[in-house]
């Protein structure tokens, strides 16, 4: 219990340590950093991929000549490349990473006036629906106005439901406001509107509120549980098996995290299909060098946009069950699913389809969040994780540790809340609910389709359908040339592929390098939100570029 | 459960993850602000609700700064803008003032696609950044701010956490030592503990109004060169759990202090808003670092927090705040901008509502009068609340109670008499747990004990916010005396 207790001796043992020693702590330099400032005159040796902006640069020299005038000796800083937490060095996002920095840049200089062969910059690098500009549900966003402002539900310009959920959620909140921490796992009300959500969905499967987290986003959800899994060092250390090609929140966590990634490549072949053959093999060659203990899956699929059959999800299931591993399911897209013939099936629905014996025994936490689906509420980082099966000694650990954030975000939570409990038939908002809804579904569809058949229109690029998610992953032929070139100045060659895509056109993708694939093969990822006009001209901008690119390397 | 498996033919077997084979970091963490007196507050309330009898009608949980769930409203202004940025068709509303809707189509015009539903840059929406910048500029009585120099985050604690994650390395004698003080905001060590950090203790002096000391931060960093290497300096002013204020000179003895031992500086001044004495002023570290002349401004690295869960706004569920880095090597910066882009990016209401505190209505605009008013009450109500506390308390044999100069807590110190601390040591527990339980339990009132944040050994105290309103903080205090007298009643 006590703080004073931890990684600590206590004071008075420190201080009968340290006698005879203080002298030395004293003139210690710090080693590292120390030897290089003898090394290195200058404070910052050049280094590449270092872009620091010739002002800040400017600033921190002026100061440095005053003081070398002055006598002062110059010293590196007590934080460095060298001396930063290794782990965080190893972190690598590319969804938000060098591209991306480049069109925000290329933004700028056309906002300056500076002529582009383009005239607007196309981020078509992550699934943010209303910057693509789709509109969010108005009942959603009436409610949270409510929230905010309680004195509107005075007004007679509200809907009746809209004002009685938001009645309900301050109801739920500390003092009847927004502004008051929640409790850290998540307001009770809403927690349990989630509980009977997940029951409607699985078909009566009953669902406990003890068993919810509301988190910032699924981000934070899936962060929080790798943590807790992580443990041991070497050979013993945790592996985490994570599909190829992945949404790289999971790598990049797990470089942080300092566990083992375990790649298992999902078969393009087979429209991204997961082949337990695939996981045995990963499996086998893992338990060499690392303890495997979990096993993601993406479904429907980021950045694949599979969606996995149920048989598939049982032999997952029974996978794990056998392999004792802790399944984490990533079912942020659960709404959005486009394929005939295709459906979302949950793990925990499939869990308890498959008798008791896994049902009572698989350890399974499912993820959701308010930034996909329909919703594309990304701003305000509302989401929630189920757990199952989970210890209850590590349930209470995991209580724990999420109440040192205190909570997560309330506005984020309240939308959470009313995508769990849309307006019902009968309720005044229902019509327009279900019309918005339908018509953002349909819309994506229409565009999952149109992405596939225009890439799968241009030589050299081949696409599996989008059966859901938010994205297209096609494969790209690079021609040898390029490859080469891109080797040359050190870039992945589709790295390559997309800055010249975006210098050319301003359209920003992602190369599946970002997220990994089998070696010699290349693609980009999309997201299929931009309005359908837009889409169109996207596509055939990139089929034009992909053209042009290809003869002149050829 | 495991019996009807076994019946089934089922073979039990053990978990996948279990207590003993889990993060063992992560079991090291200790967050006593929402440890198990508040689990049994809960817990107290539910019972209360299914009609158990108790000799208390209502739970006071005092033990957290959440002032709007202790009755403070929260600003006109800034809600007006939320709203308005939730529900924009509201722009065609008249009741809402211009300079409402003008803050709110600006906000709006920064998010991608005029919506706050966007995701924003992971650094924060740029020009809430200019905005904190010129904050800071104006604070610091002209320091110059760089908006770059700015992360938005998810309430300070994000922040703070991140800071330390980007700090932390080395094994054994090497790994990274962080100083903090004692008594202090738990976060940090439970960041500590869950990142593998040493936490290297330094006292607050109780009998000098919790003041900082540099001696104390001379031993303490002595001592811990044994068995770490320190490279972080954590301040927290004004103070929370201790509610101090520090002076201009003890923070240019700490600038020095860290520049002498090549310290990196965490200044943690998310109660900047909190000041109450007289003669106590804030002063914050940035602008002290800067008027110290370039040998200290252009080297001494800084990372400063705030929040807009504290001050007068109290909108601790929005998880708004930044902080400013100074200093930091250019490539760490790039790191950091990487590493928060992991996240996406904090959340957008959280980011409009610290845009609206660091950019209030203007003495020019239709929204000031009614801004002004109730911040003034809400602060001058903090104050009175403030001297409340610390006068009731003092006037409670066995409770001695510094003044509160800033923040929004009390940490007095109470006796204990020897029977209660060994009854307490029978039942396995520190002796002001078992001193706060029995005060949850009799009255109903909800605290933290003094351990949850650390104190000298031999000494107990608990941590109350004063924030409840004055006619209930009144009857909480009258309680707590009750109690009290009748605890070493007991145990004498």
């Amino acid at each position: 219990m006590s703080a004073s207790r931890m990684q600590l001796l206590s004071p008075r043992s420190l201080l009968l340590l340290s006698r005879g020693r203080i002298e030395m702590g004293a003139q210690r330099p710090g080693s590292g950093p120390g030897v290089r400032s003898l090394t290195s005159p200058p404070l910052y040796p050049s280094s590449p991929g270092r872009a620091l902006s010739s002002l800040s640069a400017t600033r921190r020299g002026l100061p440095q000549e005053k003081m070398s005038e002055n006598g002062v000796v110059s010293r590196p800083k007590v934080l460095t490349i060298d001396t930063m937490n290794p782990t965080v060095k190893k972190v690598e996002y590319a969804v938000r990473g060098p591209i991306v920095q480049r069109a925000v840049e290329l933004e700028r200089e056309l906002s300056e006036g500076m002529k582009k062969p383009f005239a607007e910059v196309i981020k078509a690098n992550i699934g943010d629906a209303h910057a693509m500009g789709q509109q969010p549900i108005t009942f959603f966003r009436q409610v949270l106005a409510l929230c905010s402002y309680p004195e509107l539900l005075n007004d007679s310009t509200f809907p009746e439901d809209a004002k009685n959920r938001a009645r309900r959620i301050l109801q739920s909140c500390g003092g009847n406001s927004m502004g008051s921490y929640s409790a850290s796992q998540g307001i009770n009300s809403v927690r349990e509107d989630v509980a009977r959500y997940i029951e409607r969905r699985d078909g009566g499967v009953p669902c406990d509120p003890d068993d919810i987290y509301l988190t910032t986003g699924a981000s934070d959800g899936i962060v929080t549980m790798l943590k807790l899994l992580v443990c041991g060092e070497g050979s013993s250390c945790t592996g985490v098996m994570i599909s190829i090609p992945q949404y790289p929140l999971y790598s990049a966590a797990l470089a942080e995290l300092g566990a083992v990634q375990i790649n298992y490549y999902l078969n393009e072949e087979n429209c991204w299909s997961l082949d337990i053959n695939e996981l045995q093999r990963s499996l086998d060659e893992a338990r060499e060098y690392c303890n495997p203990r979990a096993l993601c899956i993406i479904n429907p699929g980021n950045p694949t946009g599979q969606v996995q059959s149920r048989e598939c999800i049982e032999d997952v299931i029974r996978f794990a069950a056998k392999e004792r591993l802790f399944l984490l399911a990533d079912e942020v897209y659960q709404d959005n699913v486009y394929a005939d013939g295709c459906q979302f099936h949950s793990f925990k629905k499939v869990l308890f389809e498959m008798g008791p014996e896994y049902a009572n025994t698989v350890e399974l936490v499912s993820f959701h969040s308010t930034s996909k689906c329909y919703m594309g509420e990304c701003g305000f980082r509302g989401g929630y994780m189920e757990i199952i099966n989970m210890d209850d000694e590590v349930k209470a650990q995991l209580s724990k540790l999420v109440s040192v954030r205190l909570c997560s975000p309330v506005p984020g939570q309240a939308l959470m809340d009313l995508v769990v409990n849309p307006p019902q038939p009968g309720e005044p908002s229902y019509d327009n609910f279900i019309k918005e809804r339908t018509a953002t579904l349909s819309a994506l569809e229409e565009k999952a389709k149109l992405t596939e058949q225009v890439l799968n229109t241009v030589h050299g690029i081949s696409c599996n359908p989008v059966q859901g998610a938010m994205y297209s992953f096609p494969r790209i032929t690079i021609p040898e040339k390029a490859i080469k070139e891109a080797e040359d100045i050190g870039q992945q060659p589709d790295m390559f592929y997309c800055m010249k895509m975006l210098e050319e056109t301003g359209i920003c993708l992602v190369p599946g390098s970002g997220f990994g694939q089998k070696e010699g093969t290349y693609h980009f990822r999309m997201t299929i939100l931009p309005p359908k006009d837009k889409l169109e001209i996207l596509l055939n901008k990139v089929k034009e570029f992909h053209q042009k690119f290809t003869l002149q390397y050829s | 459960m495991s019996q009807q498996q076994q019946q089934n033919g089922v073979s039990h077997r053990g978990k996948v993850l279990t207590l003993d084979n889990m993060n063992p970091n992560v079991k090291r963490v200790e967050y006593a602000v929402r440890g198990p007196i508040f689990l049994r507050a809960v817990e107290i309330e539910k019972e209360l609700r299914e009609g158990v009898k108790k000799p208390f009608t209502e739970v006071l949980k005092a033990n957290i700064g959440d002032a709007q769930a202790m009755g403070q409203k929260p600003l006109t202004f800034f809600r007006q803008v939320l709203a308005l940025c939730s529900y924009p068709e509201l722009m065609e509303d008249s009741k809402f003032p211009v300079d409402v809707k003008q803050r709110a189509q600006r906000i709006l015009s920064a998010c991608g696609g005029h919506s706050i539903g966007a995701y924003s840059s992971s650094q924060g929406i740029e020009c809430i950044r200019q905005d904190v910048a010129r904050y800071i500029e104006t604070r610091d009585g002209g320091t110059p701010s760089s908006p770059d120099n700015i992360f938005l985050s998810t309430g300070a604690s994000d922040a703070i956490v991140t800071m330390l994650k980007l700090l932390m390395s080395g094994e054994g004698h090497d790994r990274t030592g962080v100083m903090i003080p004692i008594p202090q905001y738990p976060l940090y060590s439970a960041a500590l503990a869950d990142l593998g950090g040493v936490q290297i203790n330094y006292y607050l002096n109780e009998d000098k109004c919790w003041a900082l000391d540099i001696a104390e931060l001379r031993r303490a960093i002595s001592a811990a060169r044994q068995n770490c290497s320190p490279r972080v300096l954590c301040i927290i002013n004004p103070g929370n759990p201790t509610g101090q204020v520090q002076t201009r000179q003890c923070i240019e003895d700490v600038i020095r202090f860290a520049k002498e031992e090549r310290l990196f500086l965490l200044a943690d001044e998310v109660y900047q808003g909190n000041v109450y004495s007289e003669g106590s002023e804030f002063h914050s570290f940035k602008k002290v670092l800067f008027e110290m002349g370039p040998e200290y401004s252009s080297t001494v690295e800084l990372a400063s927090f705030h929040s807009t869960s504290k001050c007068y706004m109290g909108e601790c569920g929005f998880r708004g705040g930044y902080m400013e880095v100074i200093n930091l090597d250019p490539m760490v910066k790039a790191q950091l901008l990487k590493l928060v882009s992991v996240r996406l990016c904090p959340p957008v209401p959280g980011q409009a509502l610290l845009d609206l505190v660091v950019n209030p209505p203007q003495p020019d605009e239709p929204s000031h009068a009614t801004f002004m008013k109730e911040k003034t009450e809400v602060l001058a109500a903090l104050a009175e609340k403030a001297r409340l506390t610390e006068q009731t308390f003092n006037t409670v044999p066995g409770i001695t109670c510094n003044p509160v100069q800033g923040a929004m807590y009390t940490f007095p110190r109470i006796t204990i008499p020897q029977k209660a601390i060994d009854k307490a040591k029978e039942l396995g527990q520190i002796p002001d747990m078992y001193y706060c339980m029995r005060l949850l339990n009799e009255e109903g009132i909800c605290l933290v004990p003094g351990s949850g944040f650390g104190q000298r050994e031999g000494t107990f105290h608990f941590r109350m916010t004063i924030l409840p309103p004055t006619e209930k903080l009144k009857i909480v205090l009258q309680r707590i005396r009750e109690f009290h007298l009748r605890f070493t009643q007991e145990f004498s």
